[in-house]
């Protein structure tokens, strides 16, 4: 799948934005004054941001608002209101503690449960599609969720939490690489299944339609960059996991802290790149690739 | 609404024989040229006499070539447009609802007004039925020609897809795959028609006629072969001569 960059941005930085959310929505003893201003302001500019860069990406962005119509069926359609819902329940939220140094616990935890279910339904989105098998699993909403949880420990300064968290969520991205790379093959649709041709023979792509190329071909048989998949897949590693959690083992938290969440941010970017342009959807069958 | 209805009155569709399409392209550029100018936004090219042109299509034609157990390999000409899924993945994942599925026939449509091109409907599609298009920014698909078939202003032998009007050794049928009875349905039936894809679940309405078994030259040999004299082993004459001082050569 063709690794657009405002979908890229928008899926990291909302997810660290709406991790952090979270945090702030369940913490008991949860900063007010200028020390909530700051925290909201980064999550709200994190996930906002990345709410409208997604935006980007549309054929039609003045249209954006239909997007809440269809929630019965679309987890896109649902991504849009839980993303709402949220921002709105954390926002009031966040103006108690920072004006009034007042914290109302419910709408707290209200906004967390929604911001955590934003992830989810953004997760679901591509978790939800058959014709990218690699996507096609409950792993992928694991690995949205545990990053998420992850990136919003480390933006709102818990240490332990964080360590824990990181170790987690690297581990379900392993096991996503893992699972991830064998699951075309299970999924059983191949050229002969897509052609219907199999029972004659083995079927084997002679000419494609055209000579240039298609928006079919652009947008879901992008294959650039897969070669260094192993290597890439390394490097998103070590910056999302094993740098931070040297840094968070050291002393002056404040510095180290810093630098472990932009290493954990780096690492996320790399790995939400290979979770486009490594997914192979089953259109390129027809075109005699993957 | 992209609920997708329990049951459709009728299920129009087209049945594809792939014994009998011989690869033209003529449906292509029929379905193109009527589609440009009537239902939705036109079917813009980009960069149409340059150096890498690419545009919009709702049906395009594939090769494949089959290699069998034994015997030679067949050259299969292959016309993939929407195949109007009864369980269309593509309209369930529609956030806006601008695409929906008809209850009268079975229709899968776009109404690109309320379509923000956000492209999640082809990425649902396996089949690569739909495209968005770049000078307009929404997506485009087979129509099943909704504006040819229905239309009483057209003679009535016009009122089929383009693609099926237009198609010159008449591998492609359009009718009513819902009714038993149908002609279309009848062909299905008796030629063993197929569906693409059945492990992703998706319905399709359209259905795929195979090619028919080939004749084989070589399997049995006439018994008195052996015994036929041959016509010519040795060349006589100029060519014989010929034959010999090449040799020696």
């Amino acid at each position: 799948m063709h690794p657009a960059p405002s979908i890229i941005a928008f899926s990291t930085f909302s997810g660290l934005g709406l991790g952090l959310l979270f945090w702030l929505g369940v913490d008991n003893t949860a900063p007010t004054g200028w020390v909530a201003f700051a925290f909201f302001a980064i999550a709200y500019i994190l996930a906002v941001g990345g709410l409208i860069s997604s935006t980007f990406h549309l054929g039609r962005p003045e249209r954006a608002i239909k997007a809440f119509t269809q929630w019965q069926t679309s987890w896109l359609s649902r991504e849009a209101w839980c993303a709402v819902a949220a921002l709105v329940t954390m926002g009031l939220y966040g103006l108690f503690l920072v004006f009034f140094e007042t914290q109302i616990a419910v709408l707290g935890w209200l906004g967390a449960f929604f911001s955590l279910l934003t992830v989810y339904t953004t997760s679901m989105i591509y978790a939800q599609l058959k014709t990218v098998p690699r996507w096609n699993t409950g792993l992928t909403s694991a690995l949205f969720v545990s990053l998420s949880l992850a990136g919003g420990a480390l933006l709102s300064g818990r240490v332990t939490v964080g360590l824990v968290l990181l170790l987690i969520a690297g581990a379900i991205q392993g096991i996503w690489w893992k699972t991830g790379d064998t699951r075309f093959k299970q999924s059983g649709t191949d050229l002969q299944t897509a052609t219907g041709l199999g029972r004659m023979g083995q079927v084997r792509a002679f000419e494609p339609p055209h000579t240039g190329t298609n928006y079919l071909l652009n947008e879901m048989v992008y294959t650039v960059g897969r070669r260094h998949a192993q290597k890439l897949r390394m490097i998103s590693l070590i910056l999302m996991l094993v740098v931070p959690v040297v840094l968070l083992l050291l002393p002056y938290p404040h510095i180290f802290g810093l630098l472990a969440v932009l290493s954990h941010i780096a690492g996320v970017l790399v790995s939400r790149w290979l979770f486009f342009a490594e997914a192979e959807h089953v259109v390129g069958l027809y075109y005699g690739m993957r | 609404m992209t609920q997708l209805p329990e049951k459709t009155e009728r299920k129009m569709g087209l049945v594809i024989d792939l014994d009998t399409c011989v690869g033209c392209h003529a449906c292509v550029v029929s379905c193109k040229g009527w589609n440009t100018e009537n239902y939705g936004a036109p079917l813009s090219d980009q960069d149409p006499y340059g150096a890498d042109p690419s545009g919009t299509f709702l049906n395009r034609v594939h090769s494949y070539e089959v290699q069998p157990e034994s015997g030679p390999a067949q050259l299969i000409h292959f016309p993939k447009s929407c195949l109007h899924c009864e369980d269309a993945p593509c309209v369930t994942v529609c956030p806006t609802g601008a695409s929906y599925k008809r209850t009268e026939d079975g229709i899968v449509l776009v109404n690109e007004k309320d379509c923000i091109g956000c492209g999640l409907c082809a990425w649902a599609c396996p089949y690569g039925a739909r495209e968005l298009d770049k000078a307009e920014g929404v997506m485009k698909k087979c129509t099943l020609c909704v504006d040819r078939i229905y239309n009483e202003n057209l003679p009535e032998e016009d009122r089929v897809p383009a693609c099926v009007r237009t198609c010159p050794s008449n591998a492609r049928h359009f009718g009513d795959l819902g009714d038993p009875d149908s002609e279309v349905s009848q062909l299905v039936a008796e030629r063993g028609g197929m569906d693409l894809m059945p492990e992703q679940g998706t319905k399709p309405v359209n259905k795929y006629l195979p090619p028919r078994p080939k004749d084989r030259l070589n399997e049995e040999i006439d018994i008195l072969a052996p015994l036929l004299a041959p016509v010519a082993e040795e060349p006589k004459g100029f060519l014989g001569w010929l034959n010999k001082s090449l040799e020696k050569l």
